[in-house]
């Protein structure tokens, strides 16, 4: 160890040398314990610094409770993956003796962390590169000027993340960058996960898992630290049997297309039995669906590859066939840059090399987004390939999450979907969204699809009395349909307003009748609708937000929660916009402040946001 | 004739609005027609209007409908029923400009799916309309001085007028009163301009709104009809006030009039009934405005307004006697009707092609069948009329008989009118069989929601059939009228055609045989409630009847009756028996 690795200029050259003296004579479990008992001696002496409360030094406190580091686990969760690897990671460490902290980053309070010892991150990254919703404030926080210097700070981070996406993992690597930045030191180098997270975040945990408990075994005493205040609420109980890793056969009730004819797009209502299952979900919630590719498609990169359907492989271990496993273990629609890097290898073509480059990131982006994996493989020909060699690119399928649309106490048993069928054209030819295009094309009542419940802490109902506004365009009005029918069945007496937003009236008003009869019921109290192809002058529901801003405000000022739900693009930042101009316009606040006001109501979770 | 001693006044405007029906207590707490459809317009969460909005708007010309061929589909889409508007354009006389007609193309491309329905009272009706349309359609059509107000409702309806070429004077004084009782006789409630254009409303005074409708308007629809002989394209007879111009050597003299008239019935009702208007007498020019005023205030006071079924005029012309109605019309009027003047009318049919009118202008009567103006793939109709109308310096007629006149072209202009017929491969179209000329068809299925089975859809291929066999008869050429309605109701006037067919389930008719060939005469129902198959089987042999024995100059109606397939009916109570 030599003093570079500490921050410059924190400690003396003399302190260095008795640090060295007695370092070098240490015992690793006396080490841990001296580290242990600096560290109790530094919180006595900020506290004190900052007035909290006068600080006697618990002089034999020390010596007698063994100096075990700290532990918190922080999470950024979008879908709750991150948030289910943080209690994991916290059950794994209670284990062996630790007492973690488990904290969502919404609810963490930043000015803690300069208090940490041991500080774990999961975060996910959400769109090009930014945090989950819930932990922009955190982000902010840690990356902003205000962030204090962290040099007794131990961390580690598990970054999840999407390939298909330019800048992967970007959440997990800003957390890394700037806790290096702060002066924090590596507790166990970062692990970067890809949709299929699984086994890459077990080894990350069971070696992190592996390095605390020697500390834990080395240190003296297993006696009890005193949990940090804010304790997690642990890892809800499991009710069913069936999870993401084992999902529930669930059969298909119903399945018909909400839109009218005549319209732009397609969205369907997909309906499904739970029955037996033990699955249960509240409104916000979601649902994971393993969907299977279209045969169609694997039929075509067989044909192009020359390959059996029949030929064997191994997947996981498993041994199946490969027309399976194309089928219903691997991607093969969306282009990854490791299968350009992986194909450039196999069919040796140029261009292809030229897009695996570390310095081609536009490029390959581009040629993703433009290229599926039948794509490349009809334009780079790879004579030969075998089965295996093929499987070898190709990353794992991944479950598709939908917002939940019903409610289990109006529809128990079932849950329904609204799901808009992704159809586009691509090199001349038709493509279909992997879980849309099942569900439109191969899913009538009875077909079996397997799923899961994905719980969705950031978005809650309120509680029955408290008003809510829900704001939504295309599918993103599906929560709310299961908002409304859990306030219909509980009978609610709280407020609610709805706007919704899509295309045209006449085809796209998702529910329409559902939404007319909640009306005349007053389960519903208000609804604004805004169809953007029905005039010349495109209308959006930021515009009907404006337009019932005072009425809106004074709903906040009632203490109506807020949600949002649908396209993370263009409808989030544009709503965001119109509900900060309304504070500032009713609230008479500067356009800051206005923003600041938001950023509360989202901290103080009254502003709930489900974005994609 | 007999009048009755003492008048009942049971069940019209003299009893409490408790005593008569519903709609008399709507249309007296609609705050002059405005109920509440400026705040129905604007609820964003469904394409209707509520609650009896509906009924009021039809007093705007405005008639609420939804696409019945997926109402159903659509329930299970959790989707309401695609509701629409039609609106139908106030256009007195039937006669409009080219810049009207441009804008009326306009507006049919805006917000009108592409097409407009030229209708059997010489208007034009838009379909499929939105309701946040409604106030843009409403608006635009104000920018060339039309609007819809009374196209609908119990009032005084679009007013028609015989579009006879040949008579271009009398045609040009008849229309020009057509247009003055329409424009004096509509409502003239504030509402319509409140609510369609958004005008403030005026303050209060002590004038009422409607000091002739008053607050309950008429029991029912009014429908005023002006015949210019000898054509009565208009059916002159099937108006509750028909008005027979009487010309002399090319100059109007005046007017005899008729009264009592209409079509609507309801099947398995035997109190309903058709009814030919009564001719009355005669006046001049100068009386027809305070006849028409006098005859709907005897209508206004004197209707049914207790039973909707029984409120058309015609039935209080049966009920009071003709003889009582017209005393009470000429004391209203303060001086006795002089004799009905003779006239002759010989077809209620139009003749296609070109015509010159006595002042030398020539007109153009264009075949548009069943009124449909619309570009199909090898016929650009609505495109070609828009292009004559950029160059046309006459006007436009639209017939009652659902064809359009291109009408009042300078002979030097005809060349350029001409070739664009050619461009547009408009000439000559529908130059099929006289019973296709004569074919009438109401819109029915899929906007209308009284039409009980096919009629626009479905008469051209219905006479695609007849046509086939009139031809192995050596009868192609023959004009023979044959309307078809989608309800019993009887807007394309079924019930005065030679053939008359009305809708009773899908697929399903009453076919009616023996009307008379200018209208004069109602025809009689021969077999109830059939399909295709049974009408073919049952006209065949008759047409093969009439190809073989008929008379030199004989009708097809009246040898029906001859031949005795079906009996003649004299009036309109006897049209059920």
């Amino acid at each position: 160890m030599t003093r570079s690795e500490f921050s410059v200029g924190m400690i003396t050259e003399q302190q260095w040398a008795k640090i060295n003296d007695l370092a070098i004579s240490l015992q690793p479990d006396q080490a841990l314990w001296i580290s242990g008992y600096f560290a109790g001696l530094a919180r006595g002496a900020r506290a004190a610094a900052e007035g909290d409360r006068p600080a006697p030094l618990p002089a034999a406190a020390p010596v007698a409770a063994p100096a075990l580091r700290s532990l918190t686990i922080l999470y950024g969760s979008e879908t709750g993956n991150s948030a289910a690897l943080a209690h994991a990671l916290a059950e794994r460490a209670g284990a062996i003796g630790l007492t973690p902290t488990v904290s969502d980053m919404a609810d963490y309070k930043s000015r803690r962390l300069k208090d940490e010892q041991d500080l774990v991150v999961i975060t996910s990254t959400h769109g090009e590169g930014d945090p989950p919703q819930s932990a922009a404030d955190f982000f902010e926080f840690l990356e902003g000027r205000k962030a204090p210097r962290l040099p007794e700070l131990r961390y580690a981070v598990l970054a999840l993340g999407d390939s298909t996406y330019e800048r992967y993992c970007e959440g997990g690597k800003r957390i890394d960058r700037r806790l290096a930045e702060l002066g924090a030191t590596a507790l166990h180098p970062r692990v970067d996960c890809d949709v299929d997270y699984d086994e890459p975040a077990a080894a990350w945990t069971a070696a992190l898992i592996e390095r605390l408990g020697k500390e834990a075994a080395a240190s003296a005493a297993s006696a009890a630290v005193p949990a940090a205040p804010g304790a997690s609420p642990g890892v809800a109980p499991a009710a069913s049997a069936y999870g993401k890793k084992n999902p529930f056969p669930a059969p298909v009730i119903d399945n018909l297309v909400l839109t009218g004819r005549g319209s732009s797009k397609q969205t369907r209502h997909v309906e499904f039995s739970l029955d037996g299952s033990g699955l249960a979900f509240e409104p916000g919630d979601a649902l994971g669906i393993m969907p299977r590719n279209d045969p169609g498609l694997v039929e075509a990169l067989l044909g192009t590859l020359a390959l059996s359907a029949d030929a064997p492989v191994t997947v996981k271990d498993r041994a199946t066939t490969l027309g399976e496993a194309l089928a219903a273990d691997f991607e093969i629609t969306a282009t990854t840059p490791r299968f350009v890097e992986h194909w450039a290898e196999l069919s040796g073509a140029a261009e292809l090399r030229a897009l695996a480059a570390p310095d081609a990131a536009a490029e390959r982006a581009a040629f993703l987004k433009t290229h599926h994996v039948i794509d490349v493989v009809r334009r780079f020909p790879a004579a030969g390939i075998g089965a295996e060699a093929l499987a070898a690119g190709l990353r794992p399928l991944q479950p598709r999450l939908y917002s939940i649309a019903s409610s289990l106490a109006a529809a128990p048993d079932e849950v329904h979907l609204t799901v808009s069928t992704v159809r586009y054209t691509l090199h001349g030819e038709p493509r279909c969204g992997v879980a849309s295009g099942h569900l439109a094309e191969r899913a009538p009542p009875e077909a079996v699809l397997p799923v899961y419940v994905q719980a969705n802490p950031h978005f809650r109902l309120a509680a029955d009395d408290v008003p809510i506004i829900m704001i939504g365009a295309g599918t993103g009005v599906a929560p709310y349909r299961a908002f409304m029918q859990e306030r219909d069945a509980r009978g609610a007496e709280g407020r609610s307003w709805l706007f919704f937003g899509e295309r045209n009236f006449r085809t796209d008003f998702l529910y329409q009748t559902e939404w007319q009869d909640l009306l005349k019921r007053g389960v519903l109290s208000r609804m604004n609708v805004a169809f953007s192809r029905d005039q010349a002058a495109k209308t959006y529901v930021q515009h009907r937000l404006i337009e019932h801003g005072r009425e809106v405000w004074s709903w906040l000022q009632d203490g109506a929660h807020l949600y949002l739900c649908g396209d993370a693009e263009r409808l989030a930042p544009d709503v965001r916009a119109a509900l900060a101009a309304i504070i500032a316009e009713h609230g008479g606040l500067g356009p800051e402040a206005a923003e600041e006001h938001l950023r509360e109501l989202q901290r103080d979770r009254r502003f709930h946001i489900d974005v994609y | 004739m007999t009048s009755v001693p003492t008048t009942d006044r049971s069940r019209d405007l003299s009893q409490p609005l408790d005593r008569l029906s519903p709609d008399e207590a709507m249309k007296a707490d609609s705050d002059q027609l405005r109920g509440t459809i400026a705040l129905g317009l604007r609820d964003e969460i469904t394409g209707a209007v509520p609650g009896s909005d509906g009924k009021l708007m039809k007093f705007h010309g405005i008639y609420g409908q939804d696409d019945r061929d997926i109402r159903d589909e659509r329930r299970r889409q959790k989707l309401e029923p695609l509701y629409t508007f039609m609106a139908r354009v106030r256009l007195p006389g039937g006669v409009c400009s080219p810049a009207q007609w441009l804008k009326l193309d306009a507006l049919a491309r805006a917000h009108g799916g592409n097409t407009i329905r030229l209708t059997t009272r010489q208007t034009f009706q838009y379909h499929r309309v939105s309701k946040q349309d409604l106030p843009l359609l409403i608006q635009g059509l104000g920018e060339v001085m039309l609007d819809t107000k009374a196209a609908c409702g119990d009032d005084l309806r679009g007013v028609m007028c015989g579009v006879n070429p040949q008579l271009s004077a009398v045609h040009a004084e008849t229309y020009a009163i057509a247009k003055t009782v329409s424009d004096t006789c509509v409502p003239r409630t504030g509402a319509y301009r409140d609510i369609w254009y958004g005008e403030e409303r005026s303050a209060a005074t002590s004038e009422p709104e409607e000091p002739f409708y008053g607050r309950t308007y008429l029991p029912r629809k009014f429908k005023i009809g002006f015949a210019i002989p000898p054509s009565n394209d208009i059916d002159v007879y099937t108006q509750d006030l028909g008005f027979i111009a009487i010309a002399s050597r090319g100059k109007l003299k005046g007017f005899n009039v008729a009264i009592g008239g209409g079509m609507g019935r309801t099947d398995q009702a035997p109190t309903t009934y058709p009814r030919l208007a009564d001719v009355i007498g005669f006046i001049t020019p100068e009386h027809v405005l305070a006849t028409a005023q006098a005859v709907m205030g005897v209508q206004r006071d004197y209707g049914d307004r207790a039973d909707r079924a029984h409120a058309r005029f015609k039935y209080t012309v049966d009920d009071k006697g003709v003889d009582w109605i017209k005393a009470e019309i000429e004391a209203r009027l303060g001086f006795r009707l002089a004799p009905a003047k003779p006239y002759s009318f010989t077809s209620n049919g139009d003749p296609l092609g070109w015509v010159r009118g006595e002042d030398g202008r020539e007109h153009y009567t264009l075949f548009v069948e069943n009124g449909r103006v619309i570009d199909r793939d090898s016929y650009p109709l609505m495109d070609g009329l828009r292009a004559i109308a950029q160059v046309h310096n006459g006007n436009f007629r639209p017939t009652p008989n659902q064809n359009v006149i291109i009408a009042d072209v300078a002979p030097e202009d005809r060349p350029r009118i001409e070739a664009l017929l050619a461009e547009y491969g408009l000439a000559g179209h529908g130059e099929g069989s006289g019973l296709r000329w004569n074919a009438m068809a109401c819109v029915a299925l899929p906007t209308c929601g009284l039409a009980m089975a096919e009629s626009e859809r479905y008469l051209p291929s219905l006479v695609d059939k007849i046509e086939a066999m009139l031809g192995a008869l050596g009868l192609r050429d023959e004009p023979i009228t044959i309307r078809m309605t989608g309800c019993p109701n009887g807007c394309a006037r079924p019930y005065v055609a030679e053939i008359g067919l009305t809708g009773r389930a899908p697929g399903k008719y009453n076919l009616y045989l023996g009307g008379g060939f200018h209208g004069q005469r109602l025809n009689k129902m021969l077999l109830e409630n059939v399909g295709e198959p049974a009408i073919l089987a049952t006209l065949e042999p008759i047409f093969a009847h009439y190809a073989r024995d008929r008379a030199k100059g004989e009708r097809f109606g009246d040898f029906a009756i001859r031949a005795g397939y079906v009996a003649e009916v004299k009036e309109g109570r006897a049209f059920n028996d």
